[in-house]
């Protein structure tokens, strides 16, 4: 039997990212990598499945989002108030069932926000969906500043404005979470990136993803041949809601305090960086610019000072090579042949 | 009702500000249609400037601002020139992120010239006050000023976009780059003045906006630029009496809902409502309605 093409793609892809993991594992097992880099493996997991979220809101869908930490704050939060949950009333002291249970939470509860925000963002167009993302990511961030959270016992408290609650904290305000269990694990996060690529492959590759791209391609012509417009968008905005939030429930549980100024604009901007940078709606470039740019201001180390610069003024040069019409010439002429996947990077939020 | 009066004075004083701000902002979206995010950074620069030029040199408050003007200026051309204009025929996106990365660069370079411990901003022009109501109201000086220059940047603008011929020009790159450039107008050198236009009215904004809260950092910029860029969006993209109404709308919504409903939501409440407001006037107050050809 022949593959389809796609499939055989879905299946390198799979496959790199297995490679590229047992070979970290080996490295960390073999202690050939340094701590701080070790230390940089979750956060790696997180930053690749919340580009390759991203990208199938700006990329495949077209909208440029610009809140996307919103949804990896909620994430974050709902899966650490979760978890101590579930340890003191539920009794699960498993950590791996814990963690998964945890980030079902967090994706489930991003999800939710993600519907509530995706009704009113998705009326409107271009930039001023941009602001409005960028707005809700503001206000979630504003308003967890000012939610308290406590356990007493197996019982929940929560208060707005108030941190006098009875039990241990939770969620302290503008402090954040405190003492949190850190039950994060890399392996966990290979499986999440797994998953991510899973559903967003599938729903790329299939019927709804079709829609989506042609509702991005073309509004109103997709309209016209019976696309229902609003229930494709959303139906992508949600899917990146939910898998922000579950990037962000492994975020969360990898600190022992995790405050809600950690996803600020920056946050978001960072992984719209990250997105445009691999390729935008190529889900492969995602993962390498994430992965790759996570790491790349620890390898700047010895710029010290001055590696926000260096960081900064490569950004700057990046875009401007890559923009360049004589040297964008050279590139496609040099890869004629990989046509399909020049065309998938023409696309995107750029109407 | 005197404490209400006075967080109003106190939201417009603010609201001019972002207004001063959301000018630069909506200037530049409406002829190169880009989002420029490094304007805010500029705010800071500016304020630099001034901070260094009063602290320093010793220069008397009007020259420093004068100065900071220049340099904003200047700076303003030059990052247009080399890293916007070479992705004038690329992506919306692309630019959009070479300007986070300008404005990447510009905190960095700040942070390396004068460290991350906030300055404290000298007050530029204290003249006095004025006191109403037996002492109960105190204007400061600042205030009228802020709301002052304002007024007259305001009208400067719109007599200048109005009356004069580069004015003309601006317009009609905004309306259609091609036929502008058919009709004989200079489109590069159209939207390098409205970037230094843009970047003089920032660092004009940056001086006022440190007179009243007078700590200085490389981060100063990020969050007004933020807001004065919902100010435009609010008022209407691209419009520049949309960009002074909404700035000071939004000044005074977020002082109002600071002291009214909540200290920690006021930024929430600011955003809160141009999102109501979006939905009903999908291109803000005073913005054009997006006609769509098939």
């Amino acid at each position: 039997m022949k593959l389809k093409k796609n499939a055989v793609n879905n299946i390198i892809c799979y496959g790199l990212v297995i490679v590229v993991f047992i070979i970290c594992q080996a490295m960390i097992s073999n202690g050939s990598m340094t701590r701080s880099l070790k230390g940089q493996m979750v956060p790696i997991c997180v930053y690749i499945v919340m580009a390759v979220s991203l990208n199938l809101v700006v990329g495949i869908s077209g909208e440029l989002s610009l809140g996307h930490a919103g949804f990896m704050s909620i994430g974050a939060f709902s899966s650490i108030i979760g978890a101590a949950w579930m340890r003191s009333a539920l009794g699960i002291e498993n950590e791996t069932l814990r963690l998964i249970l945890s980030m079902i939470v967090g994706g489930v509860f991003a999800g939710v926000f993600g519907v509530l925000i995706g009704i009113p963002v998705l009326r409107l167009r271009g930039d001023y969906l941009a602001i409005v993302t960028l707005a809700f990511g503001e206000i979630i961030r504003n308003v967890l500043n000012c939610f308290y959270f406590s356990l007493e016992g197996n019982r929940l408290h929560v208060a707005f404005n108030n941190p006098n609650l009875p039990g241990t904290i939770l969620l302290n305000g503008p402090n954040g979470a405190k003492d949190v269990a850190k039950i994060s694990t890399f392996p966990a996060g290979f499986v999440l990136i797994l998953f991510t690529l899973f559903v967003v492959l599938n729903l790329i590759n299939s019927r709804s993803g079709r829609a989506i791209m042609a509702t991005r391609d073309n509004r109103i012509a997709a309209e016209a041949m019976g696309i229902n417009v609003t229930k494709y968008k959303m139906m992508a905005f949600v899917t990146a809601a939910v898998l922000a939030g579950m990037a962000g429930a492994l975020y969360g549980l990898n600190f022992s305090t995790v405050a809600a100024s950690k996803f600020k604009f920056d946050t978001s901007i960072l992984v719209l960086v990250f997105v445009v940078l691999g390729g935008i709606g190529n889900i492969w470039g995602s993962i390498v610019a994430a992965a790759l740019l996570t790491v790349l201001p620890e390898l700047l180390r010895a710029f010290s000072d001055y590696r926000m610069l260096v960081y900064a003024i490569v950004l700057i040069l990046v875009m401007l090579v890559t923009n360049n019409p004589m040297i964008r010439g050279l590139v496609n002429g040099l890869f004629r042949r990989k046509g399909a996947a020049a065309q998938t990077q023409g696309g995107g939020a750029d109407e | 009702m005197i404490s209400f009066l006075r967080f109003l004075i106190y939201g417009v004083s603010l609201g001019s500000v972002y207004a001063i701000i959301a000018l630069g902002y909506t200037m530049v979206y409406g002829i190169a249609k880009m989002l420029n995010f490094a304007h805010g950074d500029i705010i800071m620069v500016g304020a630099y400037i001034a901070f260094c030029a009063m602290q320093y040199i010793g220069l008397p408050p009007l020259v420093a601002v004068l100065c900071a003007m220049a340099f904003c200026t200047v700076l303003g051309v030059v990052i247009e020139g080399l890293a916007y204009r070479p992705l004038r025929q690329a992506t919306k996106l692309a630019v959009l992120i070479t300007a986070i990365g300008v404005s990447y660069l510009l905190q960095n370079t700040a942070l390396l010239i004068w460290s991350s411990n906030p300055k404290v901003f000298p007050s530029v022009f204290s003249v006095g006050s004025i006191r109403l109501f037996d002492g109960n109201l105190v204007i400061s000086s600042e205030t009228i000023l802020t709301i002052i220059a304002n007024i007259v940047i305001m009208i400067g603008l719109t007599l200048f976009t109005g009356r004069t011929k580069m004015g003309k020009a601006m317009r009609a790159v905004s309306e259609d780059k091609g036929a502008a450039e058919l009709m004989g107008i200079n489109v590069n050198r159209t939207i390098s003045v409205t970037f230094a236009i843009g970047s003089a009215l920032a660092a004009i904004a940056g001086v006022l906006l440190c007179s009243a809260y007078p700590t200085l950092q490389p981060t100063t910029g990020s969050m007004p630029g933020i807001k004065a860029f919902t100010a435009a969006v609010f008022g209407g993209i691209g419009s520049i009496p949309g960009a002074m109404i909404g700035g000071l709308l939004l000044g005074i919504i977020e002082i109002l809902g600071k002291a009214y409903i909540s200290t920690e939501l006021g930024d929430a409440i600011v955003f809160a409502v141009l999102i109501v407001v979006l939905l009903f006037k999908p291109a803000g107050l005073l913005g054009k309605p997006i006609s769509e050809k098939v």
